[in-house]
């Protein structure tokens, strides 16, 4: 039950910063990057702007909308990066046992140990700050997750008799890699990359409000947060909704991950 | 005189310090011959059935010479023996529950073995798993093989497990325990389809059990493991009619209940034989 209840709140948190973004590809009620010095901090629900404008005059309603733009597309690139690199090292470190997975999974260990926000901030100092560059440093950070999760799951797969089966007919390695080790563990990565997209929005909001990813004037929200931060006794409620944005994604990205965790585990499936 | 398909000589496996879990095993199987391994859970049958196709874990250190189809098996990676296995020999597990991919369908799981080893242009391959689907007994063989495995019954999956075993036509089927996973009724019609279909088929069977009377049906010669020795190898009749051993003579009596006095105690194998020595003569 509880399951149910963080995977349709997750379901409903991310599909909401979803639509968001494929919305404001086509519409959003103001321009997001026109400046207008007329309309400098309108306060929120008060007037035409929604939830009123930032200290250049620029409606907040419409900059939120076009960042979560960039935060669906740093999830996906991200996740995919570390989904691309972890998971291959992880399932071959489970299969071929021995030296060569003792080797993959030391080497994890000590890339776990790098902070992403330090692999970032070097990305940033050596090829300058911009949204791919961050997009590249918190993928690569995420890739020791996938690798030790698609480890764990393939040791468990290949322990399991269909595989013996498989061997036993002839089924080459890599063929029990593809065709079976894979779609056995998807379950297990995809929550992974649920819980990890939550990860990754979090750590680009870190970074561009340190001014390491999107440069202006692409709104994103951790931009806006630094914005605000200027108003902060004046106008606190400007900082109110970018931290609301990304608490939404982070919370609903992470509850999506919790339930489906919950409701593939097969020791709860007995309980139902 | 033809070669054996199966030709096991000195085998033994070793799992860490542990005793050997096989020690000196030898025997060989001749074409369309059909032996049963007979013994009681430990006693090495299993690891011997491994052994034979290669498919030990990494951490077992065997020695000795395991021929198969002409080819030595022991130590040689999976890719070398990928051509062998599912083609000439081929396995049937234990447990029908778990010896399927739970994400793939059944009819593509029986075609990827096809595909492992011949070249069939695709509708052919089709056309191929719903004949033996068919030739194994499961109605409705196109309904089935559009299943996933836990769509079907314990017994529809033993059935498409011989399927996938014998859709190569193989010179020798090793069966781990087929029918012990399956009640009993199951377990007869399973036993009677590998009869026919291995008769049909021409093929070799290395039958593996714990039971005499599952064996008897099928095999005609027998072979007798204990502590990871053979220490019995004869004809089936032989067997039944006069054991040598006396595990053998408790697995004989504990089979033939039929044979035991209405009222009286039912035989077990203590009565015959223990590891503190031959108990037989003190009962006497």
């Amino acid at each position: 039950m509880k399951a149910r209840l963080s995977l349709a709140i997750g379901l409903i948190l991310v599909g909401l910063v979803l639509v968001t973004a494929l919305v404001s590809l086509v519409w959003t009620p103001y321009d997001p990057i026109r400046v207008d010095s007329a309309q400098v901090l309108q306060p929120p629900l008060h007037g035409p702007h929604l939830l009123g404008t930032d200290g250049f005059g620029i409606d907040v309603l419409s900059r939120i909308m076009v960042s979560a733009q960039i935060c669906v597309q740093v999830g996906i690139i991200a996740v995919g990066i570390a989904l691309v690199i972890g998971v291959p090292l992880g399932v071959f470190a489970g299969q071929v046992g021995g030296w060569g997975s003792e080797l993959v999974m030391r080497v994890t260990d000590i890339w776990y140990a790098f902070p992403a926000l330090l692999l970032a901030i070097l990305f940033a100092a050596a090829f300058g700050s911009s949204t791919g560059t961050a997009m590249v440093a918190i993928g690569l950070a995420s890739v020791p997750a996938f690798a030790r999760i698609a480890r764990a799951a393939t040791l468990q797969v290949m322990s399991q008799d269909y595989v013996l089966a498989a061997r036993a007919c002839g089924t080459r390695p890599a063929a029990i890699a593809v065709r079976h080790v894979l779609p056995n563990i998807a379950p297990l990565v995809g929550v992974q990359a649920s819980v990890s997209f939550g990860i990754a929005i979090l750590a680009e909001a870190a970074l561009s409000y340190l001014g390491l990813s999107a440069q202006p004037p692409t709104p994103t929200w951790g931009r806006m947060l630094a914005d605000a931060q200027t108003y902060l006794f004046s106008n606190p409620v400007l900082a109110l909704w970018p931290g609301l944005a990304v608490a939404a994604a982070v919370l609903g990205f992470n509850l999506l991950g919790d339930g489906l965790r919950d409701l593939l585990d097969p020791r709860l499936k007995e309980v139902r | 005189m033809t070669e054996p398909v199966l030709e096991v000589a000195g085998l033994s496996v070793i799992f860490g310090n542990r005793e050997p879990a096989v020690a000196g095993v030898s025997f060989a199987v001749e074409p369309g011959e059909r032996v049963g391994l007979i013994g009681e859970s430990g006693s090495g049958k299993s690891v011997t059935a491994l052994a034979v196709m290669g498919l030990l874990p990494e951490q077992a250190r065997t020695s000795g010479v395991v021929w198969l189809a002409g080819q030595p098996v022991l130590d040689r990676p999976d890719a070398e023996l990928a051509a062998l296995r599912g083609n000439r020999v081929s396995m049937i597990f234990q447990e029908p529950m778990t010896a399927l991919d739970p994400t793939m369908k059944v009819g593509r799981q029986v075609a990827e073995v096809i595909g492992l080893h011949r070249r069939v242009a695709r509708g052919q391959t089709r056309a191929r798993v719903l004949e033996i689907l068919d030739a194994v007994g499961l109605s409705g063989p196109a309904r089935v093989a559009n299943s996933y495995p836990h769509q079907l019954s314990g017994g529809q999956r033993q059935r498409v497990v011989v399927a996938m075993a014998l859709v190569n036509t193989p010179d020798l089927v090793i069966c781990d325990e087929p029918t012990t996973a399956l009640d009993v009724t199951v377990q007869a019609t399973v036993l009677s389809l590998l009869d026919s279909s291995l008769a049909e088929a021409g093929a070799g069977c290395l039958f593996i059990s714990h039971d005499l009377a599952v064996v008897a049906q099928l095999c005609t010669r027998i072979l007798v493991m204990l502590d990871g020795k053979i220490v019995e190898d004869a004809p089936l009749a032989q067997i039944l009619a006069e054991p040598k051993h006396p595990y053998t003579r408790g697995l004989v009596a504990t089979a033939r209940i039929d044979q035991v006095p209405v009222g009286e105690r039912l035989p077990t194998v203590a009565d015959f034989w223990s590891r503190d020595g031959d108990v037989e003569e003190e009962l006497r």
